[in-house]
């Protein structure tokens, strides 16, 4: 799957200007324009990409029409019908998710005596933790400190993060590093033990930890082998479709739902953790994603109906250059490191429209202008809009076999396609890469608004505050995971089990009905909607 | 326009789709939604683990389905799950060597050294020589070749000694980041300090800045050089 005819004589204007291109520096943005840019372009500030939502605690709150969507659905169950009288788990902490939130909520909730179930959708680890490659971060070396990492968080979030989560998440970063160290985590070292470390975007100091690049896959296969380890309960296959309530704003458990059998099992908790990711499979205004395929924002939906607020969520993050060719790869993240080391944007005249280094909104925005305004783009045979990104540049700058010894996950990537990134630019286009905002956390150990109700990880809001740096979502995960699980079980001993209900639901739905809702909606949407059929009207047999 | 399309066998059943696709996004064309064999649709995760066949060939093959892309007669079907054999363990308790690794996985040592599981692996790993230096006991060199395993479990499918691979792989970089590489110090002494209490009261100062003194400390930082 090497470039087409076409595309090949599409690069010859790319390779005709490389020349004039290597000594030519593109204007950076003034302020005004940025401003400009952004606003006509990036999906958050485009008012037609969002609306406010219409029932729940959060009404009123601008939202991603593709999140309202679901927010706006019917449950699974029928509130007044589901019966509930036969309780098929009984455990002290249930969490909901299998990624490294949920195992490391496990982990920590069992060494501290508490009887545990973890359900999660897919399989145990299939998250988009396992996906992250470029590293975690922590303050661990002498000329660094938690107090330098609190500063670059707070930025990084347009200092609207809740100050208390930023302190837990720099404050546990090295404890939690080193925990990981003694579980066996293979970390990137020099011969003496010392951490290999880099800069990431809006670091001051290198502190990006890293297993090769597999950062994300090493800590997630650890923490799944040591839950395998210690024995905890896992239902694989098995998501949350509601949690479950006293009737009033208090959490009891969950329904699960078996996804092969359809068959659906109640679990009574005395606390509930739920870390179930974000939401980038709901291709938020159309976009790729690099998000697992799980990412269906059901945590989300289930804490909603039971009272848990929402913040942030019309912050989007948006990677600028996500693979937008070959078709095998689309959405999959390109690093910054190939603009860092000097590959331009450049569009089908062979021409630059934006300095490659200003922030991923700004540049975002203008790979989508160039596309779908001045429509100087790709467009692929899927149909799918790019530009290039001129890789070649990078060895005409750096040196023959930079890109070899510097960007080797992301030449083999390329290479498996038949294009060799050396010789030929690559097409590129935003991708949606992470869910900023989320269910609103009261303090630093992840409890919400709801009683007994604890979420960690992306599905979380807050820590980030309206945009997360590079190495902080790994970090979250692990520290906010382990908060929960320790938290979750320290309340779940002065819980008594009571009545399950799902009148939340019942309350829920009249709203809905209320605001003149259509009621062919349902959700947690659990499996994104991605074979042919199901596109075609009235014959939706996900339904 | 017309779309290429190309004849494919999912499980013994034909299909025309598009040229071009992924397995797996050939097998959602052609209605499949999938509940398994599907994870991070990006090559990370071994979710996806297909083994295919070609017309006039006799040889299986192997591949990812989210990074394999469909050929005309393709004759597939996916493995997403394989019942290995997982040992348990505790981690700290145990010794990088190779008895401590035997104990937990005898059928090691059943090893026929036929090379089927470097044939078998989608991400080209050499299997079977990172199983030869886990028998000789170095820990380090199984753990350093085995670093790019996604878990997948192909090669366990196709071992004709029934050993687990993948499993031994992840006992051998567990062993290897907790017994022998040398531990990292700073780490060590920047825990102490953290639980010392060293950095408490000047992060609660810092949580009650406003945001104009905190922009001003944020805008005032050096950057350490590249």
């Amino acid at each position: 799957m090497s470039y087409t005819p076409k595309m090949h004589e599409l690069i010859q204007a790319v390779e005709a200007t490389r020349q004039r291109r290597y000594d030519e520096r593109h204007a950076r943005l003034t302020p005004e324009e940025k401003q400009q840019l952004l606003e006509n372009f990036h999906p958050d500030y485009r008012p037609d990409t969002m609306r406010p939502i219409k029932v729940g605690v959060s009404r009123g709150a601008v939202m991603p029409h593709e999140l309202v969507d679901v927010l706006e659905s019917w449950s699974r169950l029928d509130p007044d019908k589901f019966p509930l009288d036969k309780i098929d788990y009984d455990v002290d902490v249930l969490i909901i998710g299998g990624g490294g939130a949920g195992a490391s909520a496990a982990l920590m909730a069992n060494a501290c005596g508490a009887n545990v179930l973890l359900a999660t959708k897919l399989r145990l680890g299939d998250a988009n933790t396992m996906m992250a490659q470029g590293g975690i971060q922590a303050a661990d070396k002498a000329h660094d400190s938690p107090n330098l990492h609190y500063l670059d968080v707070m930025g990084g979030g347009g200092f609207a993060n809740k100050p208390e989560l930023v302190k837990a998440l720099v404050y546990d970063a090295p404890l939690v590093i080193k925990w990981l160290e003694d579980l066996g985590c293979m970390f990137d070292k020099e011969p003496d033990g010392t951490m290999v470390t880099q800069h990431g975007g809006g670091t001051c100091r290198k502190r990006m930890h890293a297993a090769r690049d597999y950062s994300g896959a090493e800590i997630m296969r650890t923490l799944r082998d040591e839950v395998r380890n210690r024995e905890i309960p896992v239902l694989e296959f098995s998501p949350a479709v509601e949690l479950l309530s006293d009737g009033e704003g208090t959490c009891r458990g969950a329904v699960l739902m078996n996804l092969e059998t359809k068959e659906f099992f109640v679990v009574r908790a005395k606390t509930v953790v739920v870390s179930t990711g974000g939401f980038g499979r709901l291709h938020i205004d159309d976009f790729p994603t690099t998000n697992h395929y799980g990412a269906t924002a059901d945590g989300l939906v289930m804490a909603y109906r039971l009272g848990g607020r929402l913040v942030f969520l019309d912050a989007t993050q948006f990677h600028p250059t996500g693979a937008a060719y070959p078709e095998q790869i689309v959405g999959l993240l390109i690093t910054e490191k190939v603009r860092g080391l000097g590959a331009q944007l450049v569009n089908t005249y062979g021409e630059q429209f934006v300095y490659p280094l200003e922030t991923r909104d700004a540049v975002s925005s203008a790979i989508i202008r160039e596309c779908l305004e001045r429509k100087k783009g790709i467009v692929t045979e899927t149909g799918q809009p790019g530009v290039w990104l001129d890789s070649p540049m990078i060895e005409k700058i750096h040196g023959e076999g930079t890109i070899l010894r510097s960007l080797p996950a992301m030449y083999r990537q390329y290479a498996r396609f038949g294009i060799d990134m050396r010789k030929t630019p690559i097409i590129v286009f935003p991708t949606l890469h992470y869910q900023n905002g989320g269910v609103d956390i009261r303090d630093d150990t992840g409890v919400t608004t709801v009683e007994n109700l604890f979420v960690a990880g992306e599905t979380s809001g807050g820590v980030h505050g309206r945009n997360r740096l590079m190495g902080n979502s790994l970090l979250d995960v692990v520290v906010f995971g382990r908060r929960a699980g320790i938290a979750a079980s320290e309340r779940a001993r002065h819980v008594k089990p009571g009545l399950l209900s799902l009148a939340h639901v019942s309350r829920y739905h009249k709203e809905l009905e209320e605001a003149g809702l259509a009621k062919d909606k349902i959700s947690p949407m659990l499996l994104p909607p991605y074979t042919r059929y199901q596109s075609v009207p009235g014959a939706d047999p996900a339904v | 326009m017309e779309e290429e399309k190309v004849r494919i066998f999912i499980m013994g059943k034909a299909y025309e789709v598009p040229k071009g696709l992924t397995i797996m996004k050939a097998m959602e064309y052609a209605g499949y939604q999938f509940i398994r064999g599907c994870g991070c649709r990006g090559g990370f995760c071994g979710a996806c683990g297909t083994v295919y066949r070609m017309p006039d060939d006799y040889r299986l093959l192997v591949g990812l389905a989210c990074q394999t892309v469909v050929e005309d007669g393709m004759y597939l079907t996916q493995i997403p799950v394989f019942p290995a054999n997982k040992a348990t363990y505790d981690v700290e308790k145990l010794r990088p060597v190779l008895s401590d690794v035997v104990k937990l996985y005898p059928e090691l040592t059943r090893c026929l050294g036929c090379n089927t599981c470097t044939k078998a692996c989608p991400q080209d790993l050499d299997v079977m020589n990172y199983m030869a230096a886990a028998m000789r006991g170095d820990i380090t060199r199984a753990a350093d070749m085995s670093f790019d395993c996604l878990m997948c479990g192909l090669c366990a499918a196709r071992c004709p000694a029934e050993t687990v691979q993948y499993n031994i792989a992840i006992l051998t970089r567990r062993l290897y980041a907790r017994h022998v590489a040398p531990r990292a110090k700073h780490l060590a002494s920047r825990v102490g300090e953290i639980l010392d209490g060293a950095f408490d009261q000047s992060l609660d100062e810092m949580t009650k800045l406003d945001r104009a003194e905190l922009e001003a400390l944020y805008n005032q930082r050096d950057i350490e050089p590249e």
